[in-house]
């Protein structure tokens, strides 16, 4: 390739909502286009004047820009441009598209954390409408799921798309790279009103204190307040190991996640579907996040067809003390919510339990009895929670004491 | 050259002259009376047929060539192959050679396997199609290309128009998976079965001549007889009819699409809590993939209820012969088959019965089945601010599919229009479609993964879902949420040849396709 060229994005029979950009820097002629593109009646002058517009800010006067076009939204293409100007010129100025108010929202630190959808960074078909399908957060990878030779016009387009996409309250998160270009996701990252960073393959609290670090530099430079949390996730035998230091490493940190792909292969097992291999794992994860008072959080279900498999995965996963798991299809979403919310009768029960536990204390009594049976106060604190949790989802209405029998 | 066009009663310019006869603008919603008599075809007379019932000739040459195949006639096919579909392009080859020209094709559809038909349009063979333009065809029209203008036609216009004598059919040539020496015809049977032959009805009997064409000969009586050999002239048996699994799909799927998945349960939502969805129901909907989702999430409630629906009408496929056989529809009436499940239900469940569109969909008869459902789902390429759909160009302006069922199924109760929001960056909610097919009125619900519009006339609807939780919004609401994420559309530039009628379920023109201006 000529080393006046460059070439970003995707294109192909499959590739939908992209576009392949080539830009090729020359001395003279202006800016010429070499336009393809299935939306060239009803887009087409205006992908044109985009791109002109955009190459003017740039200061670049003679160009040629090839486009084959499949559908891609302007917030694609702008990040496709700019990736192809900053690969050849380093130009560090950037291009930004507009950033509705109404996008840029906080979270609270003890939210719930049940779903959390996986997106490819570099893929934006599969951004478009992550929005739509209910999950507790979005996260827009960075790390695994894009090839390192693309890792810098990813990080462009998920700036981009952190702008331009309703999330629609779902906690805005990003999976930054590790090292230093992750420190260079966060640069470009943070300003966006980022709700919660992921710090893949966390090995010691010297990790999750350096992005902490670093954001509130961000932050600070940029006169930004809102709160940036941290969820470390843990993928190797060193990283469970010192997984209590990791989760109470710095404030910011409000969950720590387990990866266990990563950490199969760090042991040198296989993973399996009942995954007695990761047991251990898995326990000390939950204690360590318990024990730091943030949430532990459970792996990805790698089978998207199997949602028996993943609801009975749920299951398991809730019953170890986990408070939520990654998605890497909206699908699972449901599945997982459902699992993790408490079930009727675990509510009916807990009802009955507060209930008598507030009829205690309005009593001044020490003992809390239901019928002639005591309850120990660690029950009565579980049944506080699931009730809390219940009223929290929707599935019990805020005023349930009114509905329910006095004698309960 | 332009033709005169004048506004028809839905602000549409259309022509009074359509191909050298008069043409009627389109009046309104039930406002044109149709008058006259049924066209009556030729008196045959049995002294003029084999004695022995045997009408089979050698090839489709010879039939061809012994129905009088001259200049200028008109040729009508069914679609029941589909993608699989050996015969139609067959017929204009052998005109081509014979050197008949200006022909008329008449097509209950068309599909990407006659895109050779382009070669016949080109060198005079075929003057016109008056069918759905599919693909190819569609661009070869859009381009104006094709000598004659092109009439877009639902399944039931079609049926209307040879019923009123307005397309007379000189020759039709209906193939057939199993066919008697008599003529007797059906849709099962042999390598190329179909399942039903409900679009072949009309065409046999208004026909002038009809030719069964088929590679499954079996012994008189061909049971049960979707064609009736009485109608028949000549028998024609080849090796192969078609291409097995381009007729019907090995199976249907539901959509994998986590976006469309979403609008299905949104839709099957709508009408559960609407209360449209009820103990005997009525329901229709398409093979689309999404569509198939509602069906399988309708399926859900209705079990969960102990609900069952009275019959859904076909195309039929494997979901809804899943509801028939665990017992949560009564019947299905099927006017085509979509996948083999479907073909093997019809062919052994008596409760699955063939009713043709004849029976369903034509506009000019005494009631009509659309009528009385209560669920439609449909799809559309654009829906506009006053709900008016279009199925038949995209918003580029050419000419792509067909119109199918699509206006007869306007009639339904309750037309509930699921789609996407925008297509890749195409919207789908527009401030006018590009071309009316369907008028708003007729239109009552658009589902979109981002909220639900009800048409503001039904105000019961609107009525009924006020307290639901469901995301309802209105038709501009989507719009602006459209333009918001893709843009502010361009319109294509168009020329002033009309290439293109679109027929209302009437008869009457209710718009026109222009010519794209390159």
């Amino acid at each position: 390739m000529d080393s006046n060229c460059a070439v970003t994005g995707n294109s192909g029979p499959r590739i939908r909502s992209d576009c392949r950009l080539s830009l090729c820097l020359k001395n003279e002629g202006g800016i010429t286009f070499d336009l393809k593109s299935k939306v060239e009646t009803l887009y087409g002058e205006s992908i044109r004047n985009l791109c002109s517009e955009m190459l003017g800010c740039f200061g670049i006067a003679n160009a040629h820009l090839e486009i084959d076009d499949s559908g891609a939204l302007p917030f694609v293409i702008m990040a496709r441009l700019e990736a192809a100007v900053k690969k050849l010129t380093g130009i560090r100025i950037d291009f930004l598209p507009d950033f509705p108010e109404e996008y840029k929202y906080s979270t609270l630190r003890d939210r719930f954390r049940f779903s959390r959808l996986y997106l490819p960074g570099n893929n934006p078909s599969l951004m478009i409408n992550a929005g739509l399908h209910s999950a507790d957060g979005i996260i827009l990878d960075l790390e695994d799921s894009v090839a390192p030779v693309r890792k810098d016009e990813a990080r462009l387009l998920v700036r981009n798309a952190l702008r331009q996409l309703d999330f629609r309250g779902a906690e805005r998160m990003v999976r930054i790279n590790q090292g230093e270009r992750g420190m260079d996701d966060l640069d470009a990252l943070i300003p966006q009103n980022v709700n919660l960073v992921l710090i893949p393959k966390c090995e010691n609290p010297e990790n999750v204190r350096e992005v902490a670090e670093r954001i509130r530099d961000i932050l600070a430079e940029s006169g930004l307040t809102n709160p940036v949390y941290l969820m470390p996730i843990i993928e190797s035998a060193l990283g469970v190991e010192l997984a209590f230091d990791i989760a109470r490493a710095d404030e910011s940190v409000v969950a720590m996640a387990v990866g266990l792909e990563d950490l199969t292969a760090d042991m040198g097992v296989r993973r399996t579907r009942e995954g007695n291999e990761t047991l251990y794992a898995r326990n000390r994860i939950v204690n360590a996040a318990k024990a730091a008072g943030i949430q532990p959080i459970d792996s990805v279900f790698p089978d998207v067809a199997d949602m028996e498999g993943l609801r009975n995965n749920v299951a398991v996963s809730k019953a170890l003390g986990f408070e939520g798991m990654g998605c890497i299809h909206p699908r699972q979403i449901a599945v997982i919510r459902q699992g993790f919310a408490p079930e009727t009768d675990e509510i009916e029960k807990s009802k009955k339990i507060v209930i008598a536990y507030e009829d205690a204390l309005s009593k001044g009594l020490g003992v809390v009895a239901l019928g002639s049976k005591m309850i120990d106060p660690p029950v009565v604190t579980r049944a506080l929670r699931t009730i809390d949790l219940a009223v929290k989802l929707g599935i019990l209405e805020p005023g349930w004491r009114d509905e329910s029998p006095a004698e309960a | 050259m332009s033709i005169p066009t004048v506004i028809n009663a839905a602000g549409r310019a259309v022509m009074t002259e359509l191909n050298g006869k008069p043409a009627i603008p389109f009046r309104g919603v039930g406002k044109y009376r149709p008058s006259g008599n049924r066209y009556g075809p030729p008196i045959p007379s049995c002294t003029d047929f084999p004695p022995d019932g045997n009408k089979v000739v050698t090839t489709l040459e010879e039939a061809l060539l012994r129905c009088g195949i001259r200049d200028g006639m008109t040729i009508s096919t069914h679609h029941h192959l589909r993608d699989g579909d050996l015969i139609s392009n067959r017929i204009f080859e052998i005109a081509s050679v014979m050197g008949v020209r200006d022909l008329v094709w008449f097509p209950s559809a068309s599909f990407p396997c006659n895109e050779p038909v382009i070669k016949y349009l080109e060198d005079g063979t075929i003057n016109r199609i008056e069918g759905s333009m599919n693909g190819p065809l569609g661009r070869f029209v859009s381009e104006g290309r094709m000598k004659g203008t092109a009439v877009l036609r639902s399944h039931g216009g079609r049926v209307q128009a040879i019923q009123d004598g307005e397309v007379k059919i000189d020759i039709a040539v209906l193939v057939a998976p199993s066919s008697d020496s008599f003529g007797n015809a059906r849709g099962t049977g042999g390598n190329s079965a179909c399942g039903v032959l409900g679009y072949a009805k009309a065409d046999a009997m208004y026909a002038d001549k009809v030719i069964v064409v088929t590679d499954n000969l079996v012994d008189i009586p061909c049971l049960p007889m979707e064609i009736e050999g009485n109608y028949v002239d000549y028998v024609v048996v080849v090796d192969k009819i078609g291409i097995p699994e381009k007729i019907v799909s090995g199976t249907t799927q539901i959509t994998k699409s986590p976006d469309r998945l979403l609008i299905a349960e949104l839709t099957a939502a709508f009408l559960e809590k609407s209360g449209i969805l009820k103990d005997n129901v009525r329901m229709q909907a398409g093979a689309g993939g999404t569509s198939l989702a509602i069906g399988v999430f309708i399926h859900e409630i209705l079990r969960k209820k102990g609900w069952k629906s009275k019959f859904g009408f076909g195309g039929s496929t494997r979901y809804m012969v899943e509801m028939l056989e665990q017992g949560q529809m009564e019947y299905i009436l099927d006017a085509q088959v979509f996948d083999l499940e479907s073909v093997e239900s019809v062919t052994r469940n008596p409760k699955h019965v063939s009713y043709p569109v004849f029976n369903a969909y034509n506009y000019h008869s005494k009631g009509n089945l659309t009528c009385m459902m209560d669920i439609m789902i449909l799809g559309a390429t654009e829906v506009d601010l006053n709900f008016n759909g279009n199925v038949v160009t995209h918003s580029d302006g050419y000419l792509l599919h067909g119109i199918g069922g699509w206006q007869n199924c306007l009639h339904a109760r309750n037309v509930i229009i699921p789609l996407p929001l925008f297509r890749d960056r195409i919207p789908v909610i527009v401030d006018e479609v590009t071309t009316l097919c369907g008028p708003g009125e007729l239109i009552d619900v658009v589902i979109t993964e981002r909220g639900i519009a009800i048409n503001p006339l039904r105000k019961d609807l609107i009525e009924s879902v006020r307290n639901s939780g469901l995301p309802l919004t209105t038709i501009e609401k989507l719009k602006e949420e459209a333009e918001r994420i893709c843009g502010k559309p361009s319109k294509p530039v168009f020329d002033e040849k009309i290439v293109a009628a679109i027929k209302w379920v009437d008869g009457t023109i209710i718009d026109t396709v222009r010519k794209i201006k390159k």
